[in-house]
């Protein structure tokens, strides 16, 4: 037999949709499996559809969803969502045209099965180990969490996705980032993410697909590897993939759009292959000690401005670099911090429990337990809102709703909410928001407002104290 | 899509790195359905004040960048958000290439797609570029996709690479997207050896 190279897992999956290979000239067709569609980033792309005469090539690997202009505001008395915004109005209704006219599935606003678009694939059994996924939006990386290749694409590529079921890629480079060790109480996986990316920067993984590995990344469940692969983007890379185990086939064993009976074993059989070769080399690769994680949180206006919540907030002119150092006056600037400050203590005005990075059942339930029979800080106004129609039936079904109606939290309809501030839920100018979601970019959460990322931990302990809190102080872990 | 082949202009410089796609066109413009329209609010939070008028002391407020088709840029450029949006509001403003050390994957992707023309150079030669518009805000460069060159106004050259196929595409002023359709009996035959595949 002849002697293989040892492949990564991204090697495996990209050999497996491989059309045609890419050459000097050209770039690699590559097959997509899944293409999940939203509002916002795909009326331009059928609109190129409708003026080439093209057709959604297959409706049956598309699916689509309402999720980033959508408004979460509770239901009006006809049980539907209000949306008062114009503009969303008529973006979310070309949406449903656009559906209907090609054919293609679609979770409309409030419906079963709408939700944010990273937490329906998953919750659904859609994704799946060993298919290649692409969405218009960033985050898509949260599917690698599957062992799928997974990854953003632009509106253009959109309507090549639709009209061919392909895409015209040139093969990335690999980085491992492995990560043994135990998480401490009170740590969690976004703490995790977040002190990989304050680590190598919010560039450090450009042009590269991450591959995580090691003990500490064995150790989390589902719903925590997805929070970790979500934010692979914030440290430039295309993708962050974990390779399938039991963890996965249990989450996906009775999913909806999972396989059933004989087709489930051969699937299983199938996925279990989708795991790096022993021996197979990496370009990069980064070693990170999970015991020495603690809670993060962010300081500055990229995810890459983070440390552990109780360290000091950095010093301009303690950096050599000087394009780094401007650009750190620049970002304490904007979230008027002071050098050496310690944010432990700070008092902020909202706390954001949400986002295709920290709204799965899991997070709420985190949450949850920390603020049962407690309130929210006076000061605070608490947003919690789940990722899907799914997440939110399950925890009111568990009651967590009323924890958090009765601490005195907002508890909201579906959608990705104040992550992305264009759906009405926003901060204003100058609050200061601690938040689950992926980004603390100047006004991501709104004009002027100013974001910490942290867990959902640190976002319920936050909100009660109204206050920046230590997480491991609500979970006896200190 | 406009053929790009040659291109001399005056150029701008925005000296901070890690710009992201929120910073180049702000999500709230996102709930247009069009291509057209998004560059006047191009760098909105950092181009207007709270009233909607331009800030002076903003790089895009400055009298010479109003015919500015070149914007130069720290590195990073374009990270974060996938948006699309993000090239078609600059080339709404009316810039055909960027100069960066580094961009990130998908707004590079994007760019090329739209005849935005991403050229990454060495750090120092982003800084000598960037110190002589400082100087010479008239000096004008040209830029050559043919022979994927970057001249400054005293001859000096910098070379680059562009994907030879995007490279390609713009010169032509042609999308992928008809590359991509012709594939289709390829694609045909790569899903019958894939049936029952999920």
């Amino acid at each position: 037999m002849m002697q293989t190279t040892p492949r990564t897992l991204f090697a495996k999956l990209w050999d497996d949709h491989l059309i045609q290979p890419e050459s000097e000239s050209t770039p690699a067709v590559l097959y997509v499996d899944l293409h999940l569609v939203h509002e916002v980033t795909s009326p331009q792309a059928f609109s190129v559809l409708r003026e080439r005469g093209l057709r959604v090539r297959r409706t049956d690997r598309t699916l689509a969803t309402m999720d980033h202009s959508t408004p979460t505001t509770p239901r009006g008395l006809d049980g539907r969502i209000p949306v008062v915004d114009v503009q969303a109005r008529a973006q979310l209704a070309q949406l449903e045209q656009n559906c209907a006219d090609y054919g293609v599935p679609l979770f409309t606003l409030g419906s079963e099965h709408q939700g944010i678009v990273h937490v329906i694939g998953p919750e659904l059994g859609f994704t799946q180990p060993g298919m290649t996924i692409v969405c218009g939006d960033s985050h898509t990386s949260t599917h690698g969490a599957f062992g799928a290749l997974a990854f953003g694409i632009g509106t253009s590529e959109v309507a090549h996705v639709l009209a061919t079921q392909c895409l015209l890629q040139r093969r990335a480079l690999t980085m491992e980032v492995r990560m043994d060790g135990v998480l401490a109480p009170g740590v969690t996986a976004k703490d995790l993410i977040l002190r990989l990316i304050s680590e190598i920067g919010v560039g450090g993984a450009t042009g590269h697909i991450l591959e995580y590995t090691g003990s500490a990344i064995r150790a989390l469940s589902m719903e925590e590897r997805m929070t970790v692969c979500n934010m692979s983007i914030e440290a430039g890379a295309r993708a962050g993939m974990i390779a399938p185990d039991e963890t996965t086939f249990e989450y996906l064993a009775g999913r909806p759009h999972a396989p059933t009976g004989a087709d489930w074993d051969v699937a299983l059989a199938r996925w279990r292959t989708f795991t790096a070769d022993e021996g197979a080399s990496h370009d990069r690769t980064v070693v990170l000690d999970a015991n020495s994680i603690k809670p993060m949180i962010t300081y500055g206006t990229n995810p890459g401005m983070g440390i552990a919540v109780d360290a000091p907030v950095p010093t301009p002119s303690q950096l050599s670099d000087a394009s780094e150092r401007r650009a750190l006056e620049k970002a304490l600037a904007y979230m008027a911090l002071e050098p050496g400050e310690i944010l432990l203590g700070k008092p902020v005005d909202v706390v954001f429990l949400g986002s295709c990075t920290n709204s799965r059942i899991s997070d709420l339930r985190l949450a949850a337990a920390a603020m049962r029979g407690k309130r929210v800080a006076s000061t605070v106004r608490m947003l919690v809102v789940p990722g899907s129609q799914e997440v939110k039936r399950q925890a009111e079904g568990e009651g967590l709703d009323e924890i958090f109606r009765a601490a005195g939290a907002e508890w909201r309809e579906a959608g990705c909410s104040m992550c992305i501030a264009m759906n009405g839920d926003e901060l204003a100018p100058g609050q200061y928001a601690v938040s689950t979601s992926n980004r603390n970019f100047e006004g991501r959460q709104g004009k002027g407002g100013r974001t910490f990322l942290a867990s959902p931990l640190t976002a319920a302990a936050t909100a009660i104290a109204g206050r920046i809190a230590d997480a491991r102080t609500i979970v006896g872990g200190r | 899509m406009e053929p790009f082949v040659t291109l001399h202009s005056t150029g701008v410089v925005l000296p901070l790195e890690n710009v992201d796609t929120d910073q180049i066109i702000p999500a709230r413009f996102l709930k247009t359905t069009d291509r057209l329209g998004l560059g006047t609010n191009l760098f909105a939070d950092w181009r207007y004040d709270a009233a909607g008028a331009a800030k002076p002391e903003f790089v895009l407020n400055r009298p010479e960048a109003k015919t500015a088709q070149l914007l130069v840029a720290g590195k990073n450029f374009g990270c974060g958000s996938s948006r699309e949006h993000a090239p078609w509001a600059l080339l709404g403003y009316g810039f055909r290439a960027v100069v960066s050390s580094e961009f990130a994957d998908i707004f590079r992707n994007n760019a090329l797609g739209n005849g935005l023309l991403p050229i990454a150079l060495p750090e120092p030669a982003v800084d000598r570029i960037s110190a002589l518009i400082a100087r010479e805000p008239a000096a004008r460069f040209t830029i050559d996709l043919v022979a994927q060159s970057f001249a400054l106004p005293g001859g000096e050259r910098f070379d680059f690479h562009v994907d030879p196929f995007a490279r390609h595409c713009m010169l032509e002023g042609v999308d992928q997207l008809g590359y991509l359709a012709n594939k289709e009996p390829e694609i045909a035959a790569f899903e019958r050896t894939r049936a029952g595949v999920s």
